[in-house]
């Protein structure tokens, strides 16, 4: 079992330094790189803009109610539901969401490339698979997966406001007045370093799982799910270390 | 001159080929024929550096490819092209982008220029009309044929093809070997085939080895194959009704 797992941990650090190769040419690099991009940002937008509506509009209800009393200022509301948006439900909830929907892609597509021996095909032309499929996808997701995290933020606070227009639970004015208060730009790095962290672990831990498998169909779908988990239990342990360092 | 000598591969504690010493002809095609499990694919996979022998050598023009530097070995598989037993066809990609991508990496061609190599490489196999088409889009033939085409875009020295013939029609899978064999002559490839195609070791093979448990059981050409006296050669070219009927008039 350790032996295995440091193993694969070994390994994982040896497809790293495959993958953090440059580039065979930069030209088709940054071709693919926009391709990724395109793909991860645009097809994740719809999904990201849901969730985090829905999850504003519930954080603002649920802490309304928890702290419905006269010796609360009201603005207390705007206030906690924008930390607990900024600050842990943007950055985590939407990056294992992201684990789901990209991760899951990025294993599919290389493990399938690797079942069909595209990835072979690659090698004996003398390109270096994984810095040709991976390092477009890594990079891609540096720099989709905090945007999309940015945005996320920006749509559960629309949702939040949304609720206290539409419920009345407090006052419009008392929500932006929490909203705007004791705001520190420091927030805002917190929440977009862990969204680079998760992607950074999100994007290479799926691309280990694809790459090495080895066999077919069966195989495929099994790497699809221990992508998944893995990411997701890396993000959940990182989580716990950024909040030990950064707060 | 491509050269195997004293390969021996091992998966695990599971040893696949045996101490094999062969070689392959410059400009000719050169068969490797066995059953299926025998240990062609490995050994060509070893061939082309997919696999490392834990014992032995594969030698381009006395160069030991698994001794060489990463830089020599990427300059030498520059000069290789390789037809998989799937194709193993980019399936995002066109069958025009799919046999433009070498010339992409290792070319400084402008793009009208790749568009006409591509093109001459398109009308070489015969597949016209289909550029804009994704391999998802084509027959199992037209597949192996984009495949051969996208081999042979850079010009290769050397054509290793896996099972070009698995899963075609015998009149799909002579056109296969025609084209095989022309490209060979016409560009003087040196060309290494893995087939148990009968058709093709009978017709094309102007060198064969033949894999049997993963060991170099017999080395021969397509005048020899039929008369040989090596038993397990026999069983497996004299194993169909057809090829009995054949052995009985010769």
């Amino acid at each position: 079992m350790i032996h295995r797992l440091l193993t694969t941990i070994g390994e994982y650090f040896i497809f790293l330094r495959q993958a953090f190769s440059r580039p065979e040419k930069w030209r088709i690099f940054f071709k693919k790189l926009i391709d990724e991009m395109d793909a991860m940002g645009i097809g994740s937008m719809l999904i990201v803009s849901i969730v985090s509506i829905a999850m504003g509009s519930v954080i603002t209800t649920q802490t309304a109610m928890q702290i419905e009393s006269s010796w609360i200022p009201h603005w207390t509301v705007g206030f906690v539901s924008r930390t607990s948006i900024v600050m842990e439900l943007c950055p985590t909830i939407i990056s294992l969401l992201l684990v789901g929907n990209l991760g899951s892609r990025i294993t599919a597509e290389i493990g399938s490339m690797r079942v069909t021996e595209q990835i072979d095909a690659l090698e004996v032309m003398g390109i270096n698979p994984a810095a040709h499929l991976v390092l477009p996808k890594v990079i891609a997701s540096l720099i989709v997966n905090p945007v999309l995290i940015v945005f996320s933020i920006f749509f559960a606070i629309l949702g939040g406001y949304l609720t206290v227009i539409i419920t009345g639970c407090v006052s419009m004015y008392d929500f932006i007045d929490g909203l705007t208060y004791c705001f520190r730009v420091y927030d805002i790095i917190y929440a977009i370093t862990k969204a680079f962290v998760f992607a950074f672990v999100m994007s290479t831990v799926s691309s280990f799982y694809g790459y090495r498998i080895d066999g077919g169909a069966l195989e495929l779908g099994k790497a699809s799910t221990q992508g998944i988990v893995v990411s997701s239990f890396l993000i959940l342990i990182l989580n716990v270390l950024i909040t030990q360092i950064m707060l | 001159m491509i050269e195997i000598k004293n390969v021996s591969k091992y998966f695990g504690e599971k040893q696949v080929l045996f101490d094999i010493n062969t070689c392959f002809e410059e400009g000719k095609v050169n068969l490797i024929i066995g059953r299926s499990g025998s240990g062609k694919t490995v050994m060509m996979k070893c061939l082309v550096g997919l696999y490392s022998p834990e014992e032995g050598k594969v030698l381009y023009n006395d160069r030991d490819f698994h001794h060489m530097s990463e830089s020599d070995q990427r300059k030498l598989r520059a000069e290789m092209g390789m037809v998989f037993q799937g194709s193993a066809l980019f399936d995002s990609m066109t069958i025009e982008e799919n046999v433009m991508f070498p010339l992409d990496m290792f070319t400084e061609m402008s793009s009208e220029e790749k568009l006409e190599r591509v093109n001459f490489c398109l009308h070489r196999v015969e597949l016209p009309n289909v550029n804009k088409l994704y391999p998802a889009e084509l027959s199992g033939g037209m597949k192996k044929r984009a495949a051969i085409a996208r081999a042979i875009a850079c010009n290769p020295r050397y054509l290793f093809c896996d099972e070009p013939n698995s899963g075609l029609d015998p009149k799909t899978s002579l056109t296969i070997d025609d084209l095989l064999i022309d490209i060979t002559h016409e560009f003087g490839i040196t060309t290494i085939v893995n087939t148990h195609d009968l058709n093709s070791v009978i017709t094309i093979g102007e060198t064969i080895s033949f894999i049997y448990e993963g060991h170099l059981a017999w080395r021969g050409n397509s005048d020899n194959v039929l008369t040989s006296d090596n038993q397990q050669l026999n069983d497996f070219i004299f194993a169909q009704p057809l090829t009995q009927r054949i052995r009985q008039k010769l």
